[in-house]
């Protein structure tokens, strides 16, 4: 099992300027202190939907790398979302989902089949071709430069732990100026 | 606010144009249409569109992900249209509230009315799931386009650059199968 931080540091290294990311509840608070930045699209709206607002986005910018940082308990909750994605094909998605088995966001309670779930395997049984799993950072921090830079959609389940309680402002997420201002960057290039 | 109730209000059995509303959508720059099949829209739009005929067709799982990838694709300067049924409205609400209403995101939805009956207003609608549609849109500040008859065609491009002009949601209601 891994820890998220360090998960997303990997990942944050292998990010270009050019680059959107859409990481979600506690993964999204973590994210934007590694990689502070106005083309993270941090306003969700429910629960859920950050792979489809991240497939929009993908569509419409097809020049544009577009990066899910998924949670499990969300990716539960729109579990169509991987067969909409395999279906539509977009060479620029990738979608990372951080499974630590609980809704941190919401008080720590398991997720629904917590320990028998796999995210990879139902990845997989959607259509998606390229699918990984990690438990081991190492293995990680070696694959995740080609994983970013192969083409999508690509699947990639991070294992970690939970990361317990945060201070979370989210203003941070949902703030009108947090959405202008990836309107602004996404304009601008 | 639903903008309908005038010429389509005395609408008779007069039929729609599946054609016409596909050359309307075009017109308006949709490049994008996400849908889960209705089956008001199923034969005379959904079917033409599967076939080719453009805008790009998305085939999503659930509507409540169309309303995110509509509201993705607005950033970009590509412009969505959500083809569903009101069923899929309806299931949507929340993602409607939290991505279209509340972040003021120019979602535009084309909903097909599944048993509306022909030549009736959907509020006069005696079938439940028809007749609360418009005043659930009323409570949540969405506006609201009737489409009936031929004529009302021509207000859906309208409608859709006003969703865009001022950032905001809007649904165009289909109250009869278009051929």
């Amino acid at each position: 099992m891994m820890d998220r931080r360090e998960c997303l540091k990997a990942i944050a290294r292998h990010v270009g300027d050019g680059d959107i990311v859409l990481p979600v509840y506690s993964t999204a608070f973590d994210w934007i202190d590694i990689r502070p930045h106005p083309l993270n699209y941090l306003s969700h709206g429910a629960m859920g939907l950050a792979s489809s607002h991240a497939l929009g986005l993908a569509l419409g910018r097809p020049d544009k790398k577009v990066i899910v940082l998924d949670g499990d308990g969300s990716l539960l909750m729109n579990l169509g979302t991987l067969v909409t994605i395999a279906e539509a094909a977009p060479k620029n998605l990738i979608h990372f989902v951080c499974e630590n088995g609980t809704y941190e966001a919401n008080g720590g309670h398991p997720i629904p089949g917590r320990g028998r779930v796999s995210f990879a395997d139902m990845a997989r049984a959607a259509g998606h071709t390229s699918v990984y799993e990690f438990s081991d950072l190492k293995g990680f921090e070696q694959q995740v430069g080609a994983i970013l830079t192969e083409p999508g959609p690509a699947f990639a389940c991070l294992k970690i732990v939970s990361s317990g309680e945060q201070q979370r402002d989210y203003s941070r997420l949902h703030g009108p100026h947090v959405r202008k201002a990836f309107r602004d960057a996404l304009g601008a290039g | 606010m639903s903008l309908g109730e005038g010429p389509a209000a005395a609408s008779t059995a007069a039929g729609l144009s599946g054609e016409n509303i596909l050359r309307e959508i075009r017109a308006a720059g949709i490049g994008f249409v996400v849908s889960v099949p209705d089956i008001t829209t199923s034969e005379g739009l959904l079917r033409p569109l599967a076939k080719g005929a453009g805008p790009r067709l998305i085939r999503v799982c659930k509507e409540d992900e169309g309303v995110a990838i509509c509201a993705g694709l607005s950033y970009t300067g590509q412009r969505g249209l959500l083809l569903i049924q009101q069923t899929g409205l309806l299931d949507s609400i929340n993602a409607i509230r939290g991505v279209a209403v509340e972040y003021s995101l120019p979602v535009c939805m084309m909903v097909g009315l599944l048993e509306k009956e022909v030549g009736v207003m959907p509020r006069q609608s005696k079938r439940y799931g028809v007749r609360i549609v418009e005043p659930i849109l009323d409570a949540m500040g969405i506006s609201c386009h009737n489409v009936e008859q031929e004529s009302d065609v021509a207000k859906i491009g309208p409608a859709i650059d006003a969703a865009y002009a001022d950032s905001k949601p809007t649904v165009i209601l289909i109250g009869q199968r278009p051929s």
